[in-house]
């Protein structure tokens, strides 16, 4: 089981509230699971990532295990602590000030 | 008893405004979609309870919303906007190609005969539109390919397609505007299309006289006379009387030509308001004095309209999708400013009250009359 924090913003748009955990089927990638995310919840799709080239939007980070993996390969295995769930995978939006 | 329903679209959310036919006493509701930037809001011609709402994010990109119950409840539409084809390459500013990029609605136009069918004006400036409710978009591409589309620029603002008019008299004609191409008509349901920038005069680009490149903020028309055309340009209001063919000048006697919208009374054709803004590297009103100018003969002759309006210290800029008209008797007229106040007059701009105060920058005014 796969646990997924979202931005307040997209969690308001899929109407969930806390955590989303999710069944992903191996490999546990950023892109299974996110494909996973966007199945369950059609509106994120185009939120999290581009329609077309499928890159994380550029003021997203993905976070997990105190670890920026925004810039690993969507192809890469996630860690062991995020795919047993005992971590979740943090979708942050990036500060702004003002 | 008639009503009347105000949509506003702020930098951090959508909010709804009504009133009795009055239009004394508001209730406003919202704020929709907060956090977000609603562009835009509009409502079908033919079911005043389908709303369809731009909502969008420099976070999470775009997303477009749909009601069905007048902006009670709202339901997310498709928001994948597709260029057709391979998109190619416009003018970027420092004058090389740059490939076309999808980043937000900037507008919304409901057919005037299908309420599940509405255009909607894009940045990177491109046409596109839906014919299922809002579920998918397609673009119609011959805008974007015309052969002037290479040479489009940004504005200071994006490349923005901000204006889509629908002649109601002939449901093949459309006119749409883009910052900084100008503006272009289709005769053919938005086939194919051609420049109507002839007479505009841009200082600001190499041929102030070019077919393209013209900076127009918004153009106007009146139902009744789609072939009459009234345009706030990046400085100059002008006005055409052969549906774009050419343009003339009718800036007349307004304190600086500058400004963003322009709209047109809701039975009197020959009248037009706009917020005149002292200059473009200052969008606030001259003299810190917020001031409607209506022209009752169609340009050239211009009145001040000030009677509750902010007449000192005031520092806004009203956004070109910022005004809108109802079609009441006594036709109402409504603005917002990106300091966050919505006016509205109830007799044609003599009279102002705000009926908002302290909303987040406005982007946009919408007016739907509730008969």
């Amino acid at each position: 089981m796969i646990r997924i924090v979202l931005p307040a913003h997209l969690r308001t748009l899929a109407k969930v509230e806390g955590e989303v955990t999710l069944e992903v089927v191996p490999p546990m990638t950023q892109r299974s699971i996110l494909d996973a995310l966007e199945g369950r919840f059609p509106v994120l799709r185009g939120t999290i990532r581009d329609h077309l080239n499928q890159k994380r939007r550029p003021f997203l980070r993905f976070f997990a295990c105190e670890e920026d993996l925004s810039h690993e390969s969507p192809d890469a295995l996630l860690p062991d602590a995020v795919i047993s769930g005992q971590e979740p995978f943090l979708i942050i939006g990036s500060v702004a000030g003002g | 008893m008639s009503k009347v329903r105000v949509l506003v679209g702020t930098r951090k959310g959508g909010f709804i405004l009504t009133s009795d036919g009055n239009r004394q006493k508001w209730d406003i509701d919202g704020p929709y979609f907060g956090g977000w930037e609603i562009y835009h809001m509009k409502g079908s011609p033919v079911d005043v309870n389908r709303l369809y709402a731009s909502q969008s994010s420099g976070w999470f990109g775009q997303v477009m919303q749909r009601s069905n119950d007048g902006g009670k409840t709202w339901e997310a539409a498709g928001n994948e906007f597709k260029y057709d084809g391979i998109p190619g390459t416009h003018q970027w500013y420092d004058g090389t190609p740059h490939p076309w990029e999808f980043k937000r609605v900037w507008h919304l136009e409901p057919s005037l005969s299908d309420p599940d069918s509405v255009f909607a004006g894009v940045e990177d400036a491109a046409l596109f539109q839906t014919t299922d409710g809002g579920k998918t978009w397609h673009e119609l591409a011959g805008l974007r390919q015309h052969r002037t589309g290479a040479k489009w620029a940004p504005g200071a603002g994006g490349m923005c397609l901000h204006t889509i008019l629908l002649d109601p008299h002939n449901p093949e004609r459309i006119y749409i505007a883009i910052s900084a191409a100008g503006a272009f008509r289709s005769d053919d349901s938005g086939k194919t299309w051609q420049p109507i920038n002839q007479g505009l005069r841009s200082e600001y680009i190499p041929d102030p006289t070019a077919e393209v490149g013209h900076c127009v903020h918004r153009i106007a028309m009146h139902p009744s006379r789609p072939n009459v055309l009234f345009m706030q340009k990046h400085w100059d209001v002008m006005r055409s009387d052969n549906a774009g063919a050419s343009w003339s000048e009718v800036s007349g006697n307004l304190p600086t030509d500058f400004g963003f919208p322009i709209e047109v009374h809701s039975h009197e054709p020959q009248t037009i308001y706009v917020v005149p803004i002292k200059s473009d590297s200052e969008h606030y009103p001259p003299e810190g004095k917020l001031r409607v100018y209506r022209s009752r003969n169609g340009g050239m002759e211009w009145e001040a309209l000030t009677n509750g309006l902010p007449q000192r210290d005031c520092y806004v800029n009203v956004l070109r999708n910022a005004m809108a008209v109802d079609a009441l008797d006594s036709c109402g007229v409504y603005f917002g400013t990106t300091g966050g106040q919505v006016y509205a007059s109830a007799d044609s701009g003599d009279s102002w009250t705000a009926i908002a105060q302290n909303f987040p920058s406005v982007l946009s005014v919408e007016v739907q009359t509730l008969l």
